[in-house]
């Protein structure tokens, strides 16, 4: 019992595995995706899990969004283990919502912005009524900064552009209440200039809300200054966690000083070519 | 903004050239269906001179027992239109169950289901049909049904939704890839409110091709079945007329208003329905639209200004 | 940077429109200057109209696009003046291999999936020097593989037996395969992993040195640019809104949306600077 309460409000993940079958001809070969990943999310805080594509990270987040089935291993919330249809996945959908990464393809063209985020506000509270329902999917447009809201509310995906249409993402993850969020690469795809802000607006619903926040992405930067905690993938396993300023200043294991090295710098600036020039 | 018909103004086919022919096409058929019956003497009605040439009193002559042809064909297209309306329906929902459902599914579902539509695309569809149609209409206890234009609808439709199964079960399985059904199911939606509300809006333009299709083989194919004695005989529909008029001789005797009228209009209604199909396809696939117009524009940008080669070849 | 260096091409007020309902202005009395030698790097966001004024600068923009006015002008080795806007036929063919070559983000893609890279890279030759000796051909192709860091017995590869970064420099061998004096370079290592990025980045600086080309690269990874070019151009909506070495854009930068766009990548191993995270335990205010 006191364990339970000790884990209230935390989403776990216990040595995590995914492998995927390939069919190649007659051949079956086994894709290791995800090697016995272990981790957890704390309310208001941020886990960064970074690595290059093939690491297994977007697997990760499919399987924490229940999209995938893990092949061995455990999500636990609250202390107890999540459950995979029914009524118990209905809640578990409620606490944890996930943030695709191509904004193009994450909302249905076919479907206005006020479809997207009434249905899962009808879906997780069906005792509410429609006006309650639309005024609250107002205000889940006024919270990321879509206003105002009547205007967008109506509008289609195809009329709004990539950053706009990354915070209806961000709006339709928070509308069924949820307490965590599985942010799966969310600005990778958005132009440069806007990724602060939708990053900006994240970090302030995450605090407003003590979210907790499993961020995916490539780009070490941003997981130094968005997250608490780094996770460092590598083919499928973690190489390296800590805290993100220390994995960032003082990396340990080969890889991440790989990738910190092959991070654009602009201090570096001339520093290549002299180096070429010089050593060749 | 708020109009909800927006939202399939995307979908539909920008008028051109090809969707107005196939309409006009259509449309006059359709009409004359409608209003044909309410003008002509009925059909059955023998108490004509036979094989008459058309006249001012027989627009399109009579037949050999005296039939009106012009009635005929007014009935006729009636009886063939419905015949390919019921079938199309038929088929475009056996088309959207097998194949939707198992490109949705996929695993276990779609090989079965993908088993069966195959089993069906590959049996040859006329033969197959004769069969059916003639073992139920020798069955006992059917009375006038066995005879009637709906059985030949419900046979066609049952043996004709194989091939829009495997378009469509190609087309959801490339829509439940895409990460706005991912995001529905995480928002928590259920199986069957993410095939009819997500995936299905955005297959309008080919479920409307397919029924198309559909008609237009039904269409045909009940024409094909009453040639061979094997359609609706207790109604009237093109198929029908171009048997009489076989049975009859029309062409040993030179009536050709009796056979090619009937033709005509399974021609002309095939050839509408083939156009809106056209205009359609371009919908589902922008590069047909395009490419016309393309070719245009560097045409005239290569004469207007510099920095252009017709060829725009990378090499 | 050089300071003696002689021009190589100059772009003087290209203006680039797409001939579509209604028009739109995609480059706007853009002029640069690329020098023997050098990395020009063209930043800007997506729709800025880059990688339109690269194919505009190369002869390869397609209807709708079209170049309204303007003069390019590519200034030959040999001491010649090349006026690429006039350019037709046979010889805009030889200008665009073999004086001013290009690099995609999807060139990896567009290698032929059922012929050998030794096939392919022989074509260029076939196609370009038709008075080259097989034997002369099939050095010339191992050596440009050894030149990009590739294995020359990967020749007999096909393209799906090889790594996106190695596709990727399987093009850069390409498109070094006739010397050309200037390479334009459109995002080319933006599809490929950061590792995988910094060796071909490497790999250009280190030919660029030993073979004397010069670059324009194309990206919107600003911190990237400028870390390794020369002279940095940002371009804003058609135009270009600034130029500048690399030292001045980074460290002087003058106008609004550069220093924008400097602010939008929050630096890796520096203090925290623009990018605040507004967490729940590091509540540090408000950031503009």
């Amino acid at each position: 019992m006191r364990d339970i309460r000790q884990r209230a409000g935390i989403l776990e993940a216990q040595h995590l595995v995914k492998d995927f079958r390939l069919r190649d001809g007659v051949r079956l070969s086994t894709l290791h995706a995800v090697k016995d990943v272990s981790f957890s999310l704390e309310p208001g805080r941020t886990v960064a899990l970074v690595g290059e594509s093939g690491s297994g990270k977007s697997t990760i987040a499919r399987m924490m969004a229940k999209l995938e089935t893990p092949s061995s291993g455990r999500v636990i919330i609250d202390g107890k283990p999540s459950a995979d249809r029914g009524r118990g996945l209905a809640q578990y959908r409620r606490d944890v919502q996930m943030v695709f990464q191509d904004p193009f393809g994450s909302l249905n063209p076919f479907h206005t912005i006020r479809h997207h985020l009434e249905r899962p506000l009808r879906i997780h509270h069906p005792g509410w009524s429609s006006s309650q329902v639309r005024n609250h999917a107002h205000e889940l447009l006024e919270r990321v900064q879509l206003t105002p809201a009547s205007r967008f509310a109506d509008r289609r995906p195809h009329e709004l552009s990539g950053g706009q249409r990354q915070r209806v993402a961000i709006a339709r993850a928070l509308a069924p209440g949820a307490r965590f969020i599985v942010a799966d690469e969310p600005v990778s795809m958005l132009d440069v200039s806007i990724r602060l802000g939708v990053l900006n607006l994240l970090a302030d619903l995450q605090r407003e809300e003590r979210l907790g926040v499993l961020y995916i992405t490539h780009d070490l930067a941003t997981a130094r200054h968005f997250s608490d905690e780094i996770l460092v993938m590598l083919r499928g396993e973690i190489v390296e966690r800590g805290p993100s300023d220390r994995v960032i200043l003082d990396p340990q294991h080969e890889y991440t000083k790989t990738l910190l090295d092959a991070a654009a710098d602009p201090e570096n600036l001339g520093m290549l070519r002299d180096e070429v020039r010089n050593g060749g | 903004m708020a109009d909800a018909r927006s939202r399939f103004r995307t979908l539909l086919p920008r008028r051109s050239a090809k969707l107005v022919g196939g309409f006009a096409i259509v449309g006059a058929i359709v009409l004359f269906a409608i209003l044909g019956p309410l003008i002509a003497q009925p059909p059955r009605d023998s108490d004509n001179a036979s094989l008459q040439q058309p006249s001012a009193e027989h627009w399109l002559g009579t037949s050999k027992l005296g039939y009106d042809v012009f009635s005929q064909l007014a009935w006729g297209t009636q009886g063939s239109l419905m015949i390919g309306l019921v079938a199309g329906i038929i088929a475009l929902v056996l088309a959207v169950v097998f194949g939707v459902l198992a490109g949705y599914f996929g695993g276990f579902a779609d090989e079965a289901l993908s088993l069966f539509t195959n089993i069906m695309l590959v049996i040859p569809g006329l033969p197959l049909v004769m069969v059916i149609a003639a073992y139920v209409q020798r069955s006992e206890g059917l009375g006038d049904f066995a005879r009637s234009s709906v059985l030949v609808a419900i046979v066609l439709g049952i043996t004709g939704w194989a091939g829009s199964a495997v378009v469509l079960r190609a087309q959801a399985k490339s829509l439940r890839s895409r990460e706005y059904v991912a995001a529905a199911r995480v928002a928590g939606e259920k199986a069957w409110r993410v095939i009819f509300v997500e995936i299905l809006p955005n297959l309008v333009p080919l479920l409307a091709a397919q029924f198309i299709f559909g008609i237009i083989f039904a269409i045909l194919g009940e024409a094909g079945l009453s040639y061979l004695g094997l359609g609706a005989t207790g109604s009237i529909t093109w198929g029908t007329m171009l048997n009489d008029a076989q049975t009859g001789q029309a062409v040993g005797t030179g009536a050709w208003w009796w056979f090619v009228p009937p033709g005509a209009m399974i021609a002309a209604l095939g050839a509408g329905l083939s156009l809106i199909n056209f205009a359609i396809d371009e919908v589902v696939n922008p590069k047909l639209r395009l490419a016309p117009e393309n070719a245009r524009k560097v045409r005239r940008a290569a004469r207007a200004g510099v920095g252009v080669t017709e060829t725009g070849v990378i090499a | 940077m050089r300071p003696d260096a002689q021009p190589v091409l100059t772009a003087r007020g290209v203006f680039i429109e797409y001939e579509v309902d209604p028009p739109v202005k995609a480059v706007r009395n853009a002029s640069l200057t690329l020098h023997r030698g050098e990395i020009l790097g063209l930043a800007g966001e997506s729709g800025c109209g880059k990688t339109t004024l690269a194919y505009g600068l190369n002869r390869l923009l397609k209807a709708p696009a079209l170049m309204t006015a303007g003069e390019v002008t590519f200034h030959d080795a040999d001491g010649r003046d090349i006026d690429v806007v006039e350019l037709r036929d046979e010889s805009l063919r030889t200008f665009r291999w073999d004086k001013v070559s290009m690099v995609f983000q999807g060139s990896m893609n567009s290698l032929n999936p059922v012929m050998s890279i030794r096939r392919q890279l022989h074509d260029v030759f076939t196609t370009h020097r038709p008075g080259m000796r097989r034997r002369e051909r099939e050095a010339r192709c191992a050596e440009l593989l050894g030149l990009v860091g590739v294995d020359p017995s990967r020749l007999s590869s096909f393209p799906h037996e090889l790594s996106g970064g190695m596709r990727q420099r399987v093009m850069i061998a390409m498109a070094l395969a006739l010397d050309p004096q200037v390479m334009i370079m459109d995002e080319p290592t933006t599809a490929l992993d950061v590792v995988v990025q910094r060796g071909i980045i490497r790999e250009i600086m280190r030919l660029r040195e030993r073979l004397g080309f010069a670059v324009i690269f194309i990206t919107h990874d600003l911190p990237l640019l400028i870390e390794i070019s020369d002279r940095i151009a940002i371009m804003l909506e058609g135009e270009i809104v600034e130029q500048g070495t690399a030292a001045e854009v980074y460290r002087a930068p003058r106008h609004d949306y550069t220093k924008r766009l400097l602010a939008s990548f929050p630096s890796l191993r520096g203090e925290r600077g623009d990018f605040v995270r507004r967490g729940a335990d590091t509540t540090t205010g408000d950031a503009a």
